[in-house]
């Protein structure tokens, strides 16, 4: 749940100046306190406090039934929680009715009005609004130009492709200009390319209309990618809430580490922690790890390292002795394009998995199925974890 | 390969030869008698075809041939009045269905999935009566020394005349017919996506609004279905009215009957049932366009 913040460190390749969460002065636009949901004797949501800010865009990441949508449908007002408080710009939403709560939702479906066109589809929140009839045609203009389907105002969702559907069910959802958007796996029933496309789409219409957007899905890139900060979930539970690039780079589970991504995890006992250096001895490599980490470590105690696949090095030829560094053999060898991949046994018999990424489009001496190779990362490459 | 087409080909052409033998054979014979004229004869008209005659037979068979049948049917007040009576009492019974039927589908639809299927079995289950018998059970019920005058005597309350007025007529139709409305009414309301309401919902509508705005245009093509499945056949009936309705009510199925059995008089009888049929073919036609509609959007 703690955010790790490390001043000494810039993490990611992203640098962004919003981070109204950082600001102890700023009011969060939606506050969840401690809500609590069950079904049935089953617990969804399992105390769950979080904030989200004006202008955020914001992910709630996680696999399925980990309780995403069902807390994203108690701020929409289709599930009442059992206890806690959600608010809205400081309002208490206990006992608000979906129609009064000035949230949209883009569903998983779309649930598209199959009977009414395009144009009527996304005039459908602005007629209930009671806006004038003129004001309503400019409006669905001006969403029809804002996602791009102009022209289409007069077909029925049935004759429109998944993309275009997607597109109707998102103008729909923002017409009403509502407070936030939810979004509900929006991209997940679109193909890989169309999706991709999509989230960079999201993200510019996001940063057009100012709009606060609150997106649930179970697909760590599309979080990654769109959002401004993630809210990793487990059982009902947030277990870290951060920046995209501190979830990666700095996970604070083996769960979230392993969940975002992929991942090496060596367990160890910390040997040295002085909170710069964490020094851990592993059967994995003989030379033990040497980490740059702030944590202070009992020394003896059980500990994992992990290490994300591009971080780590392969090499051909034998490197000087010395910590983070083991010896195995190519299994296997993934050629993906941009990356490849390599699945190195290590002599213990654990694979370890390592990416390179393939700047050049010759190499000098190519690496080969059963080689054998040894692997080495950097000091500050791995996160040392203790749960 | 090619036997085996010609084979399908058989297959496709039973059900023409169905409705051949069995509708067209039939149509052509009652159209055929339309135009004829009584006579005192068994059976009962002229001209009578005869194969004998040859050609020249033939000819003077179809010159016998005429419309003055229908000619006697626009100018005789009984006719129209029944016509337009068969129309009025198969509208407003249709009506009536609606209101009673939309709502119990609705209600249907709504419950809980193991609930469903007993509610659908329950509306099924007359079925399992002949018609007749329920008919006369309506009558048992509705008599002036009946189960329902008996009841309402026993709290203290005045006899109902009901049987034998337009009121037992009204009865039996949507009694009768219930089953016809709900029906459709119930697969196109079951079908509905539970998340085209919660969309109504937020974007604005209370639950009343998103019925009207969302859940009843939706299930216009149960409606239409349920209306014209029902309508089309109250036109023609002829066991309620008969049954229920007493000696003075005018419909066209008891004219039908009247003029065949009664007076004998074939050709009135034919002509009947050709405006009849006429008269139903246009909501026959809405209706199958509508099934059609119905079959491509459940695809």
């Amino acid at each position: 749940m703690t955010e790790r913040s490390r001043p000494r460190l810039n993490i990611g390749a992203v640098r962004s100046t919003f981070a109204p969460w950082a600001d102890p002065a700023a009011k969060p636009l939606v506050r969840f306190e401690n809500v609590v949901k069950r079904f049935d004797g089953e617990t969804a949501v399992n105390g769950v406090s979080l904030d989200i800010y004006q202008g955020e865009f914001f992910a709630l990441l996680g696999p399925s039934g980990c309780g995403k949508t069902t807390l994203m449908r108690l701020l929409a007002g289709f599930e009442t929680p059992d206890s806690g408080r959600i608010t809205l710009a400081g309002e208490d939403l206990a006992g608000k009715p979906p129609h009064q709560r000035p949230v949209n939702m883009m569903f998983q479906s779309y649930a598209l009005f199959p009977h009414l066109s395009v144009e009527r589809n996304i005039a459908f929140g602005l007629k209930q609004q009671g806006m004038p009839k003129d004001q309503i045609a400019d409006r669905v203009t001006e969403m029809l130009a804002l996602v791009r389907l102009d022209g289409l105002a007069r077909r029925k969702p049935h004759q429109l492709s998944g993309g275009q559907r997607q597109r109707v069910a998102l103008a729909r959802a923002i017409a009403p200009r509502p407070k936030m958007l939810l979004l509900d796996e929006p991209l997940a029933a679109l193909d890989k390319k169309l999706r991709e496309e999509t989230q960079f789409e999201l993200m510019a219409l996001q940063q057009q209309l100012g709009m606060t957007f609150l997106i649930v899905t179970h697909d760590q890139e599309e979080a990654m990618v769109t959002a401004d900060r993630i809210a990793v979930m487990r059982s009902g539970e947030i277990v870290q809430i951060g920046r995209p690039a501190d979830v990666y780079e700095a996970p604070n589970s083996r769960y979230v580490a392993d969940f975002i991504g992929d991942v090496n995890i060596f367990e160890g006992k910390a040997e040295f922690a002085d909170g710069t250096t964490v020094r851990m001895s592993s059967p994995e490599a003989p030379g033990g790890f040497d980490i740059v980490e702030d944590d202070l470590l009992d020394v003896g105690s059980t500990a994992w390292l992990a290490v994300r696949p591009e971080k780590i090095e392969v090499h051909l030829d034998e490197p000087p002795p010395g910590p983070n560094r083991m010896a195995g053999k190519i299994e296997d060898i993934g050629y993906l394009g941009d990356w490849t991949t390599y699945l190195v046994e290590l002599e213990s018999g654990r694979t370890i998995r390592a990416a390179r990424a393939n700047a050049k489009r010759f190499v000098d001496r190519p690496v080969d199925w059963d080689d054998k190779v040894w692997l080495t990362f950097a000091r500050d490459a791995g996160v040392v974890l203790t749960q | 390969m090619k036997a085996r087409r010609d084979r399908t080909g058989l297959a496709a052409l039973a059900p023409f030869l169905w409705l051949g033998l069995f509708f067209l054979f039939p149509f052509l014979l009652v159209a055929k008698l339309s135009l004829s004229d009584t006579a005192l004869a068994i059976p009962p008209y002229t001209p009578r075809l005869d194969w004998s005659g040859g050609i020249a037979g033939l000819k003077t068979f179809f010159a016998a041939l005429d419309f003055e049948t229908y000619a006697r049917l626009t100018s005789d007040r009984l006719y129209i009045v029944a016509y337009l009576s068969s129309l009025k009492f198969a509208a407003i019974s249709t009506g009536i269905l609606l209101l009673i039927g939309y709502p119990l589908a609705y209600a249907m639809a709504r419950c809980a999935p193991a609930a469903r299927q007993a509610l659908l079995m329950a509306m099924i289950l007359p079925f399992w009566t002949s018609f007749l018998i329920r008919v006369y059970a309506l009558i048992g019920i509705l008599k002036p020394e009946g189960l329902l005058n008996t009841a309402l005597r026993a709290v203290g309350l005045g006899p109902l005349n009901i049987l034998n007025t337009e009121t037992a007529i009204y009865i039996g139709l949507v009694y009768a017919y219930l089953p016809f409305m709900v029906l459709p009414l119930y697969a196109v309301l079951e079908r509905q996506q539970h998340d085209l309401l919660e969309a109504a919902a937020d974007l604005g509508c209370t639950p009343f609004e998103a019925f009207w705005r969302v859940t009843f245009p939706l299930s216009l093509p149960g409606v239409a279905a349920g209306a014209l499945l029902c309508f089309i056949p109250m036109v023609g009936e002829f066991v309620i009215p008969d049954l229920l309705g007493g000696s003075s009510t005018l419909m066209l199925g008891k004219t039908i009957w009247t003029e065949f059995f009664a007076n004998r008089d074939w050709p009135a009888a034919s002509a009947v049932a050709i405006v009849l049929l006429f008269t139903l073919v246009v909501p026959i036609v809405l209706y199958q366009r509508q099934q059609a509609k119905l079959m491509e959007a459940g695809r």
